[in-house]
């Protein structure tokens, strides 16, 4: 005789119930219902005003008119743009535009704010003070504030290009920008550039290799005199056989202006400036109470493995600290790349001022050109995210294990 | 025993006193301790006071030594005139303070925005204080009851109905959309594949509107009677307050326990009418000014003030969506928060200013400034979405489920049990989405609104003041106002940080 658990009834209709409508069943069924007439209602409220207005104004909906000629000039261009060119290519001038700023704001937020943070842990009481002043002065005054100061006050008020500052006869600081050596690719460009990619990923390949012995095998392998070869000496050889890869066109000061060398546009600077001095108040807070979240006992740990206080740090308390410190900083590095849309306020020509600003006047496609702007923004915070689940996965995974 | 006394050995003087240890407190210590305790320390509290020193001089230099404190026009800020390097130029200051605080409202009617501040300082500072009492009817009054007040206060203007002729005039909006609706769908029935499909939807559209037309027909109703009437605004307001009252009275308990709620409601009306009476609002109240002549810090606080209490009740509807059970809310409370909260306020506010004007039905034209805040109270709620999750998360699945065990249901859970705690959770990172939300209203001054910074903006380029020093005289006065706001709210914050974790410590 047979004891076998008899099995369960099929409960489908619950299931459906519970997917449908969540804990709350019919109810719940109910109110999506309701919920998705009204989204419904107001969609449709939408698009019909839309159109009727639309209509009203002589507008056609549409990406059509990307393929039209803009007919105005973008005074930074990454690519080679000229008013003929379409709105489709202002588009990618400004989307460019705006990673740049936000790369190099990102670089220099950085540095700036492990730099402060580094002050505010200073058991130095005078320079932690310092510190702390220039973070509360910072975060406590709008960004859109500080930007404008840069550029409206400081920035103008520098001398004209014929009094410009002189930094070391290399670069020249006036109220029209920053000019700066131009490099300039020689002969021997692209094989100096192959080289170099090659050193890099083959000091990639020694660090994974050394690790791998040192997690397996418990082998210490000293790779950084070779990596130093890798990185240093392969292009110096490399110089020293083909000629200098490139070389730099100087700035002369001729007439009213700079000849030659590269020209930085003032907004560009003003934004930089305005956006990482910004940025890296948060990002020192962040780091500050990144390392402070690390126990003082591992410290003590460290020390007492016979770590110098240097390696403690190195190996024991920054990849702790890392853990803390990698989410919110991610979300900095966003809140800077939205920042930078900003720059409309300055005319500095990224996405948001070159496109929803001069071609939404232009051509009167609100919808098109906002739906676009908002979309690039979108994604990239989107993908940013995507990122940190993974990383926050891995994480959490490898705490577990 | 005696040869161990024999053995040892009692001292028989004094020792000599020994020096006293190094201080290590007060200032003395301090500068020991944590100034000059190590050569690198040395190096490094020299390099502190270099940067202090170029920083802070110069700072007080141009505010307070080499200051200009009177004169005409910009002549007094020359140097030639001077006669030394002029730091920062006050009279220029003194000269748009009214620009800078109240745009171009007209003079003879500031009295009103300063009526206003003084109303919200008075409602506010109570509510800060945790010590008071009443908070509860103090958060209403300023919720609530002040931004109604305030806008009849700045804005000007008086009311032609009350609460019955409102409602009915929204319904009968909602139920014309609706038929609407229903007939454009049965006219492209006629040309579609799907034409049965369609005829039926569209109908039932139609049968649902005429349904609500003839539900709605006896508030309608009562509105054209006393339409023509001179005191239509009080008859509307007597029938409405008896109505409301009524609804209270049977919902609080009827006979038994009913009292109370028509109490309070009865108080409620009376307050409402002192308040219309005084106001003049039933006769057209005080002369309206356009938001387009509203600027300065009053900008600045309306847009602040809006956003702070808009965002709230938009944020906990999102967050209680997003943690909802039922599919199609929580998607949709996801998506909406995840979409506000990915893009850069600045295409929000463009979105607001440029897009939602094309949504909108052609006759309905909406203020600049009401367009903006629009765009705020969406942005700033999907972030305030995130700190009340963060709040509703942080409570224990046991007080839901006690709650649940006494019988209460989910409303009555969630807003008798979960949200006061949740919200108490997370009172300082309100207050830290606030301080980014004043300092985010600066960008209203791109869409052509004149806050605080947009006015500065405006004030540099009047030729009568402009001199080197104009600039930063104007970023110094404005600087310090926004830090005044912020690092005070930052305080506070900090403040009730510590009074919620007074329990953790010990």
């Amino acid at each position: 005789m047979s004891t076998e658990a008899r099995k369960p009834p099929p409960q489908i209709a619950l299931k459906i119930r519970r997917v449908l409508g969540g804990k709350t069943g019919w109810n719940g069924i109910a109110v999506q219902f309701a919920f998705a007439a009204i989204l419904g209602w107001i969609a449709y409220e939408i698009v019909s005003n839309a159109r009727a207005n639309l209509e009203n104004q002589h507008i056609a909906a549409g990406f059509g008119f990307l393929g039209n000629n803009a007919g105005f000039d973008v005074n930074q261009t990454l690519i080679s743009y000229t008013g003929s060119d379409t709105f489709l290519r202002v588009f990618v001038v400004g989307l460019l535009n705006t990673l740049v700023v936000s790369v190099v704001g990102i670089v220099f937020a950085t540095v700036i704010g492990f730099i402060v943070a580094l002050c505010r842990l200073s058991p130095n009481w005078l320079l932690s003070r310092v510190g702390e002043i220039y973070v509360e002065i910072i975060r406590n005054l709008p960004v859109l504030f500080q930007i404008l100061f840069w550029y409206l006050a400081v920035l103008a008020a520098l001398p004209n290009p014929r009094q410009s500052i002189s930094l070391l006869g290399l670069a020249f600081v006036s109220n029209r920008g920053l000019v700066i050596p131009r490099p300039i690719g020689e002969s021997g460009f692209e094989a100096f550039l192959v080289v170099l990619a090659l050193g890099i990923v083959a000091s990639l390949a020694l660090r994974i290799y050394a690790r791998r012995a040192l997690f397996q095998r418990g082998q210490v392998i000293r790779i950084w005199p070779y990596v130093l070869g890798l990185l240093v000496g392969l292009p110096l050889v490399m110089v020293l056989v083909s000629g200098p890869p490139f070389t730099f066109e100087l700035p002369q000061l001729k007439g009213f202006n700079f000849a030659g060398g590269s020209r930085i546009i003032p907004e560009f600077v003003a934004l930089t400036l305005a956006l990482s001095t910004y940025t890296a108040a948060f990002i020192a807070e962040i780091v500050r109470a990144g390392i402070l979240s690390v126990h003082s006992g591992q410290m003590e740990a460290g020390s007492s493995l016979g770590l110098s206080r240097g390696t403690t740090l190195r190996l024991i308390v920054v990849p702790q600290a890392m853990r803390v410190i990698v989410p919110p900083l991610t979300n900095q590095y966003l809140n800077l790349t939205k920042n930078s849309s900003l720059a409309v306020a300055i005319g500095y020509p990224d996405l948001v001022s070159v496109f929803a600003g001069t071609s939404l006047s232009q051509t009167g496609q609100a919808i098109e050109i906002i739906a676009m702007t908002m979309g690039v923004y979108l994604l990239i915070s989107l993908i940013t995210s995507a990122v940190m689940s993974v990383y926050g996965w891995r994480l959490s995974r490898s705490l577990g294990a | 025993m005696s040869d161990i006394a024999s053995s040892s050995f009692v001292r028989q003087d004094l020792l000599n006193e020994r020096p006293a240890p190094v201080k290590t407190t007060g200032f003395i210590g301090l500068v020991r301790t944590r100034l000059f305790n190590s050569p690198t320390n040395i190096l490094l509290t020299i390099v502190g006071a270099l940067l202090l020193w170029f920083t802070i001089i110069p700072a007080v230099k141009f505010l307070m030594v080499d200051a200009v404190w009177t004169g005409k026009d910009r002549t007094a800020c020359l140097a030639e005139n001077a006669g030394f390097a002029v730091g920062a130029c006050w009279p220029y200051i003194q000269a748009k303070l009214p620009q800078l605080i109240y745009g171009f409202y007209p003079e003879a009617e500031r009295w009103r925005v300063n009526l206003t501040l003084v109303l919200a300082v008075v409602l506010l500072l109570p509510l800060l204080i945790p010590r008071l009492p009443s908070k509860g009817l103090n958060a209403g009054l300023f919720f609530f009851a002040f931004p109604v007040v305030a806008f009849f206060l700045l804005h000007g203007g008086g009311i032609t109905g009350f609460g019955l002729s409102w409602t009915a005039g929204l319904l009968q909006l909602f139920d014309d959309s609706i038929i609407g609706a229903g007939q454009a769908l049965l006219t492209s029935s006629k040309s579609s594949a799907f034409a049965p499909l369609l005829w039926v939807v569209g109908n039932f559209i139609v049968l649902v509107g005429s349904a609500i037309y003839w539900l709605i027909f006896p508030l309608t109703w009562l509105r054209d009677q006393f339409q023509g009437t001179g005191q239509s605004v009080w008859t509307d307001f007597a029938i409405t307050a008896a109505i409301v009252s009524l609804i209270a009275f049977f919902l609080g308990g009827g006979v038994r326990t009913g009292g109370r709620a028509l109490t309070s409601s009865l108080v409620t009306f009376v307050a409402i009418a002192i308040v219309i009476k005084l106001m003049g609002l039933d006769h057209g109240g005080l002369p309206i000014v356009t938001t387009n002549l509203w600027g300065g810090l009053l900008v600045t606080l309306v847009v602040s003030v809006t956003g702070i209490v808009t965002s709230l009740p938009i944020g906990i509807a999102l967050a209680l969506g997003r943690r909802s059970t039922i599919p199609l809310i929580r998607i949709f409370s996801i998506a909406f928060i995840e979409f506000w909260r990915g893009v850069p306020l600045i295409t929000v506010l463009f979105f607001a200013t440029y897009m939602l004007p094309l949504f909108l039905p052609g006759n309905f034209t909406v203020d600049g400034l009401v367009r903006a805040l629009i765009g705020i109270a969406l942005f700033t709620g999907a972030y305030q979405a995130e700190n009340v999750r963060g709040g509703l998360a942080a409570i224990p699945r046991g007080q839901g489920e006690a709650a649940a065990a006494l019988g209460l249901s989910w409303w009555k859970t969630t807003s008798l049990i979960v949200l006061p705690q949740a919200l108490r959770h997370v009172i300082p990172n309100l207050v830290n989405s606030f301080i980014s939300l004043f300092k985010d209203t600066s960008l209203v001054s791109i869409v052509a609104l004149f806050d605080l910074l947009g006015s500065l903006r405006a004030s540099f380029s009047d030729p009568k003041w402009s001199s080197p020093s104009t600039a930063f005289t104007g970023f110094a006065f404005a600087g310090i106002i926004y830090f005044l706001f912020c690092f005070g709210m930052s305080r506070y914050s900090l403040f009730v940080e510590y009074r919620l974790n007074a329990h953790r410590r010990n």
